[in-house]
């Protein structure tokens, strides 16, 4: 049995979400370059290099990239193995988000659903964790932003719907999101499981390294044809037209109900913000 | 950007009549901000007959809500957010002389329909560019709902504030233009 003090947890989560509003990760550069490569629109290769140039200056001046630095969403592998002493695991997580969002200046956007009266520290924090062999714990930072969250969706399709149907929905979720996501966006995809486990799973499938296929090689082609799709839609940059409106497609795939298709469609902009650390 | 038109608010019919969606404009001066909660209490305002804490005639609104002020600068990170939000409110503002709003993605019928009327313009900004675009605000302000935190009203003096025209005064709507341009069948 290995011992992590609570305080350490506050501490790598404060880390974590001021790394990730600063600075935006190299798959993701690496992807909006490739995209300006990729880019005929004019106006979408404008945006393309102001993007580029954005990331430039956040990570520079350490300036957050996007005004929306977003909802902190705290994935928890947690060791079996491992006991959290001194204090409570939530707790230490949100105390993080608390002192990571004040510190750095971040921008806090969490309210009370009715009266939008603002929490005033980002928390709480959604916070997701999973028990696993070994006893280390590895924490990943999303910082969502409210303007891709919202294009989000579950749907329960038929099971006669299938694969067509699948890919149909996710490209028409896209097509019918526009401009608003903030694109080039990168498209998450859950299939299967219930109705949360599908929305997990398209979440999830955000944290994979940018682009990464899906090992399996029936999802790999799932995700080049609805990319291909997408990318048909002539949505492009900031939605202004052009030819590169999503960088990347991740699926992952769960057994589901002999009676169901869920299919959840969870859209992150560009400013793709998950860090990751292991205690 | 040499190709792009310079605006300084406030701006009359004159100035916003010829610019034409897909023009690239670069704003100095003044400008104001605000989002939903502000937008809301604006539109309440106006609905009570009440006078507005900020004079909207001749201006333009940039939805933001930035990121905390850290010392020595001027404003946090400034990008735009999305737009639609604000759909049910700014033809009221529109109607009392609002000539321009900055923001992300596609506005209404209702919202079009007032500009063309009225004579205003919808002007993107890029999504998520928000350390650029604070670089070129050189001074902020919060003149009302200080109480709203980010969603407060802020006079903004802004350099080379770039941004593209959306919907012009014509009713056209660059959106739906430059998709249609580079969608493949």
């Amino acid at each position: 049995m290995r011992e992590i003090a609570a305080q350490e947890i506050t501490q790598a989560v404060k880390d974590l979400s001021m790394e990730a509003a600063y600075h935006l990760g190299d798959d993701v550069v690496e992807a909006l370059e490739k995209g300006l490569e990729a880019e005929t629109s004019p106006t979408g290769q404008d945006i393309l290099k102001q993007l580029l140039e954005n990331a430039r200056i956040a990570a520079e001046g350490k300036f957050p990239m996007c005004q929306d630095t977003g909802f902190a969403v705290i994935f928890v592998e947690l060791g079996q193995d491992v006991r959290i002493k001194g204090g409570d695991l939530n707790e230490a997580i949100h105390e993080g988000v608390r002192q990571g969002y004040k510190e750095a200046f971040l921008r806090k956007s969490v309210c009370h659903p009715f009266t939008r009266k603002n929490t005033g520290d980002n928390t709480p924090a959604i916070i997701h964790v999973k028990i696993v062999p070994g006893e280390r714990v590895r924490l990943t930072l999303a910082g969502k932003g409210g303007g891709s969250e919202n294009m989000s969706r579950v749907m329960m399709l038929k099971p006669s719907d299938g694969k067509e149907g699948i890919i149909e929905y996710v490209v028409q979720r896209v097509k019918e999101s526009g401009p608003n996501p903030c694109p080039p966006t990168i498209v998450g995809v859950g299939i299967g499981g219930t109705f949360e486990k599908a929305a997990m799973l398209a979440k999830e499938s955000l944290l994979r390294h940018q682009g990464e296929p899906n090992p399996d090689p029936e999802l790999a082609e799932m995700e080049r044809t609805i990319l291909e799709r997408i990318n048909k839609l002539g949505i492009g940059p900031g939605g202004l037209g052009g030819r590169v409106t999503t960088l990347a497609v991740h699926v992952e795939m769960h057994p589901c109900h002999i009676a169901s298709l869920p299919v959840a469609v969870n859209i992150n902009c560009h400013a793709h913000r998950h860090k990751e650390t292991v205690i | 950007m040499s190709d792009a038109i310079v605006l300084t608010p406030p701006l009359t019919d004159d100035d916003v009549k010829d610019l034409r969606a897909g023009d690239r404009v670069l704003i100095s001066g003044t400008i104001l901000t605000g989002r939903d909660a502000a937008h809301k209490r604006l539109v309440d305002l106006v609905n009570r007959g009440e006078e507005l804490p900020v004079d909207v005639k001749g201006q333009i609104i940039y939805f933001v809500g930035p990121t905390p002020t850290r010392p020595g600068e001027a404003i946090g990170s400034a990008g735009p957010t999305t737009s639609y939000r604000m759909d049910a409110y700014s033809p009221i503002l529109i109607e009392k002389g609002l000539k321009g709003m900055i923001g992300k993605g596609s506005r209404s019928r209702e919202v079009i329909d007032a500009m063309v009327k009225h004579k205003a313009v919808y002007f993107a900004a890029v999504g998520g560019a928000a350390a650029l675009i604070s670089r070129r605000i050189e001074s902020s302000e919060v003149i009302a709902y200080e109480e709203l935190g980010p969603e407060a009203i802020r006079r903004l003096v802004v350099r080379d504030f770039p941004v593209i025209v959306v919907n012009d005064t014509e009713g056209n709507d660059l959106y739906e233009q430059g998709v249609k341009e580079y969608a493949i069948k």
